[in-house]
């Protein structure tokens, strides 16, 4: 066998360092663990987060006019739903990629990158526009 | 009664397929509320309410929030299942998890018919 593959240190351990600076992923592999953090974040959270504001802005007029004009307007919390927006956007992206994947659209190398920058470029830019409206 | 297959594969493919329905749900629901949504900006409170008033809505929503308890139990399950190797903190997270998302769901329907 090559002397390469024989210096090599096995078994490889998924340390932290090891995450952070020696193991290089492709782009599919950042949309894909991207998806499980954005999903994590989007079940807490998110979810909560939501869920009280929906309860909130649904209960009373009042409630409604304060998330509007207080509670929105806070930059902490604008931050925080930016965040959320991508979240979601980048879930949604990626798991249409998933869905298409599974139906072996796009397993090709090529194309499989070429809707990894997609979904990347299309949640960002969603981000951006639901994100000009917030503001 | 005994007779599960103890061999192969194929366990996860229940948990897999409802995954992808529940997926294609929330997706077509979240197209149909942004709709909605953008088509009504801004937002006034009766609006709001009187979209959440009405039957189709609140059904839909409830489709929405049962699949995303589904969904989310399956991948939150995944990443407990990846990366938690103590049996004891993976059981006690796994409940947790179960916890949060029924909790979701019962205030979900709370919201919706109060």
């Amino acid at each position: 066998m090559s002397t390469a593959s024989a210096k090599k240190l096995r078994p490889k351990y998924l340390t932290l360092p090891a995450i952070l600076f020696e193991i290089r992923l492709p782009l599919p592999g950042w949309i894909s663990i991207l998806h499980r953090v954005s999903g994590a974040l989007l079940v807490f959270p998110f979810a909560a987060w939501l869920l009280y504001l929906l309860d909130a802005s649904l209960a009373s007029e009042a409630g409604f006019e304060k998330i509007r004009t207080h509670y929105l307007q806070m930059p902490i919390v604008k931050v925080g739903l930016l965040f959320f927006i991508w979240a979601y956007c980048h879930h949604f992206c990626a798991g249409i990629r998933f869905l298409l994947l599974d139906l072996n659209k796009g397993i090709e190398l090529r194309q499989a990158r070429a809707s990894s920058v997609a979904v990347l470029v299309v949640s960002l830019a969603l981000t951006a526009v639901f994100g000009a409206r917030l503001w | 009664m005994v007779n599960r297959v103890i061999t192969g594969a194929h366990y996860g493919m229940r948990d897999w397929l409802a995954q992808r329905i529940t997926a294609a749900i929330m997706a077509v629901y979240t197209l149909i509320v942004a709709a909605v949504v953008l088509m009504n900006t801004p937002l006034k409170h009766a609006g709001w309410q009187a979209l959440f008033a009405q039957g189709w809505m609140r059904v839909a929503t409830l489709l929405f929030a049962v699949s995303l308890a589904w969904h989310a139990w399956v991948g939150v399950r995944d990443i407990i299942m990846d990366y938690i190797k103590l049996d004891g903190l993976r059981l006690a997270l796994q409940v947790l998890t179960l916890l949060l998302l029924g909790a979701y769901l019962g205030w979900t329907i709370q919201i919706l018919w109060r």
